[in-house]
């Protein structure tokens, strides 16, 4: 059976001829590969970078990230505060579905519904409590407390057409079904708000997007009219297609292309500090000198994150001293990496371990940029601590179940925080770990520190930003003068296109491409 | 094939763990059990031989967790961009190595068939990425060359001869295809989907191609010994008819049945060149599924292969007979 979906290419034709303007100058081609391609067409099935740049392609958010971390009017036009807990909504006017259906607050409620469903955007919207519509083009967002993050998990609300998902499919299920394991209407069929219809898809081949006629923003400067995006998973490959002339924009770089790619005249490379941080765990449960603040500091001491960064990531990185980016509340200006070899040996010392001793570490060798040579480079800095490592990497796929064993004593984790929020970090990566609440989910250090818990557990219901970033801060403070974790840096991000692409502007650190408001010269 | 199925079900545990690619990272632990219980995952290996076997024998080898349908008909999918890769490969070998290991047989000491060898043994080392991605580098990116000096006239001529334009497509079938029926769109019928067709087909070709130039000029040799050849010329029959009817047909016996086996290992081999070139068929798939830990996809993968050699080898077999009148299939009255 050939994977091919045709869309309700007539069903758009229908809904009426396409309005002169930016729509009707829509016509330039755009190759784009990327390093997979969407998993499915159900924006609700996956939570993943993957996913979210389908979704800002065929979909639209309410509201969406700037480049600079605030947040810009979508499909909400405008939203304003009435209490504590809620927080009231404007939608545009008119604005159309793919399907030629006009979106009303009935599809946002759809929409929030099926988000509090979906397995892996639930917990995104567990603080949230309802949606209640008050007229067709207003509606009230309410959390159960005070929820400072509420506008950024409505970045996560991209309306679904309700009465295009309602009903049943020829296989006789519900078309809103959300499955992971069954092929689903909805992971075959989309009709969004997006800039962007799918015409024709392959898993793994390509899918193809043209322009909505519809279109509600008549202001984007985009003028992409036809868009193929073919996966090459294979660095090399797509870095040649782009040099080739074979495609126009690529995304990742791998950062042993970068020199390769600027150095070439026809073509242009954007890089930008990214948001996930890469760290080490040491397992405070399986090793008894890593309770000992002392020990853990002289870790922390111990590790050139600068030597990592320049080195190993070719500069293709931004050396960490914590877990917050900049750009984040929690973020704290003044922490830089701390490598010392004379007082993380001096530590040591103080601490009685001046002999050192024998430690397991763990790393993936595919998920992240240089992951094993990292670790290598790690276990080495170690050494000059007199700590042996025993190291071992795996491929992601092996890695993951043994770090849920938390099967060695330091461990790699790369995180990057869904909410865009410092909160995120501290929720999943140091927060004592409690199976019933899910705290401390990824805390493979057993790091525990109540006090700053109660903080984290204050900051999530403070609505006031000014206070809340305080809070942040100290918790991000404290976990540095704890040395809860080894920071080594944060990813960065490149993409690279022909020269008459361009890609800048409708870039961000969320790595979603607004390829909607895409110009090609 | 009981045999691979039980093999490739073996090693599935170390393959890891197929959900962590299924769900985001904030997902909770009893969640994800879950999902486990409902794959079935959680029973013991024998309980999920049991079902797998019970479900294959009538043709049903589970979906894919990845795609969601049936595994068989995701190989379907991919398998003819495959094939005529192998195709295209096989018919490059075919028409290049017959001349060409001829040539350096009849005339073991001319220049040409020195050159040729000399090409065949560089080939046979270069690993298939290596010669994929010089390919594309060549042909694809282009490459200018500045080492003379371009302001005298031979300067200028020789950067230019050593300079390639590029502009060869580096990866996919291209848009270009012809449908043909079920699954199988063909790049052999539109100059586009051939140009797509040249890069892959010639990196595929290239680990083959020296082996049996090698191998028909070791056999031809052997051949032009025999006493029948030198009867044969003793009789005064032209070289060429000696050559090519004679002499060729003895030749092919043993090439058919290397041949045979290395249109197998061709199929396997496609993993490393649909990589690079982002060909997408069952080689890229299957990687693909592997780093997914996309369990029953990896087997049926692995069972259609096996089925591929069993068949190519019994062909292989049948051809033989035809050839050689006097190998007799058993069974068949003499």
């Amino acid at each position: 059976m050939k994977r091919l979906l045709t869309a309700f290419v007539s069903c758009v034709a229908l809904a009426g001829a396409p309005m002169a303007g930016s729509a009707a100058e829509a016509n330039k081609e755009l190759k784009i590969a990327y390093d997979a391609d969407p998993v499915t067409l159900d924006i609700h099935e996956q939570l993943s970078g993957g996913m979210l740049q389908l979704s800002h392609m065929t979909f639209d958010p309410l509201i969406r990230w700037t480049k600079d971390l605030t947040f810009e009017p979508r499909l909400a036009k405008s939203w304003e505060r009435i209490d504590d807990n809620t927080m009231r909504f404007h939608l545009r006017e008119g604005v159309k579905f793919h399907s030629g259906n006009t979106l009303s607050s009935e599809d946002v409620k759809f929409t929030f519904d099926r988000l509090k469903k979906s397995q892996d955007f639930k917990a995104i919207f567990q603080p949230f409590s309802d949606l209640k519509i008050i007229d067709d083009t207003t509606f009230d967002l309410v959390t159960k407390k005070p929820y400072p993050l509420l506008l950024n998990a409505a970045t996560y609300i991209f309306p679904m057409d309700k009465k295009f998902y309602s009903g049943k499919d020829d296989q006789g299920r519900d078309k809103d079904m959300i499955s992971k394991q069954v092929d689903t209407f909805a992971s075959r069929h989309e009709s969004g708000t997006g800039p962007f219809i799918v015409t024709s898809r392959q898993q793994g081949v390509k899918v193809e997007f043209k322009r909505f006629d519809d279109y509600w923003d008549k202001d984007s400067p985009g003028n992409v009219g036809h868009i193929t995006l073919t996966p090459i998973k294979e660095n090399n490959t797509r870095v040649s297609a782009l040099l080739s002339g074979g495609v126009d924009f690529i995304a990742p770089v791998p950062p042993t292309d970068l020199e390769r790619i600027k150095r070439d005249p026809n073509t242009d490379l954007v890089t930008m500090s990214g948001t996930r941080i890469i760290l080490f765990e040491m397992n405070q449960k399986r090793v008894e000198a890593f309770k000992d603040k002392r020990v853990r500091q002289a870790f922390a001491y111990a590790i050139n994150q600068e030597g990592i960064a320049a080195k190993i990531m070719k500069g293709f990185a931004t050396p960490a001293a914590q877990l917050s980016p900049e750009g984040y509340q929690g973020h704290v200006d003044g922490l830089k990496p701390r490598y010392d070899i004379a007082k993380a040996k001096e530590l040591m010392k103080e601490a009685g371990y001046e002999d050192g001793f024998t430690i397991t570490m763990m790393a993936p060798n595919n998920r992240y940029v240089n992951d094993d040579k990292i670790a290598q480079a790690v276990a080495a800095m170690l050494a000059r601590i007199n700590v042996k490592v025993d190291l071992k990497t795996l491929p992601k796929a092996q890695y993951w179940p043994e770090f849920d064993n938390r099967a060695a004593d330091m461990m790699m984790i790369g995180w990057h925080a869904d909410t865009e929020d410092s909160a995120n970090f501290y929720e999943f990566l140091t927060m004592c770990p409690n199976a019933d609440t899910g705290a401390g989910q990824y805390n493979a250090g057993n790091y525990c520190n109540p006090e700053l818990d109660k903080l984290v557990e204050q900051a999530n219901v403070e609505t006031d930003r000014a206070k809340r970033a305080q809070m942040l801060q100290k918790v991000e403070q404290g976990l540095y003068d704890d040395a809860a974790f080894i920071p080594l840096h944060w990813q960065d991000l490149a993409w690279a296109s022909k020269k008459n692409v361009e890609i800048e502007p409708i870039l961000n650190v969320m790595n979603f491409p607004y390829i909607g408001d895409l110009v090609v010269k | 094939m009981f045999v691979i199925s039980v093999i490739s079900f073996a090693i599935q545990d170390g393959l890891g763990d197929p959900l962590r690619q299924m769900v985001g990272q904030s997902v909770s632990d009893a969640e994800r059990e879950q999902l486990r219980e409902d794959l079935g995952l959680n029973d013991p290996v024998i309980v999920q031989y049991a079902r797998f076997a019970a479900n294959a024998v009538q043709g049903d080898l589970a979906n894919s967790y990845f795609y969601g349908e049936p595994t068989l008909d995701v190989i379907m999918d991919h398998l003819p961009a495959t094939l005529e890769l192998v195709i295209a490969a096989s018919l490059m070998i075919v028409c290049l190595s017959i001349p060409i290991g001829v040539y350096a047989a009849i005339r073991p000491r001319a220049w040409l068939s020195k050159f040729f060898m000399g090409v065949s043994t560089v080939g046979i080392s270069i690993p298939v990425f290596l010669t994929a991605i010089v390919l594309i580098q060549l042909f694809s990116i282009g490459v200018t060359v500045d080492w003379f000096p371009a302001d005298t006239g031979w300067g200028t001529w020789l950067n230019d001869l050593l300079s390639t334009d590029g502009g060869m497509p580096s990866y996919g079938r291209g848009q270009d295809l012809t449908h043909l029926f079920g699954t199988w769109d063909s790049n052999f019928f539109s100059w586009d989907g051939l140009l797509h067709l040249m890069l892959p087909a010639v990196s595929l070709a290239s680990i083959m191609l020296p082996l049996f130039i090698r191998l028909i000029r070791a056999e031809m040799m052997e051949v032009l010994q025999s006493d029948y050849i030198r009867y044969a010329q003793a009789k005064g029959i032209s070289p060429w008819r000696i050559n090519f009817l004679h002499a060729l047909k003895n030749t092919m016996l043993p090439v058919i049945t290397v041949g045979g086996v290395q249109i197998g290992i061709m199929v396997a081999y496609t993993i490393l060149t649909e990589t690079v070139f982002q060909w997408p068929g069952v080689g890229l798939m299957f990687l693909e599924a592997i780093t997914r830990s996309d369990i029953p996809l990896i087997v049926a993968y692995l069972m259609v292969v096996g089925l591929i050699f069993v068949i190519t080898n019994t062909v292989v077999d049948l051809v033989y007979g035809l050839v050689n009148p006097t190998v007799k299939l058993t069974g068949k009255k003499a």
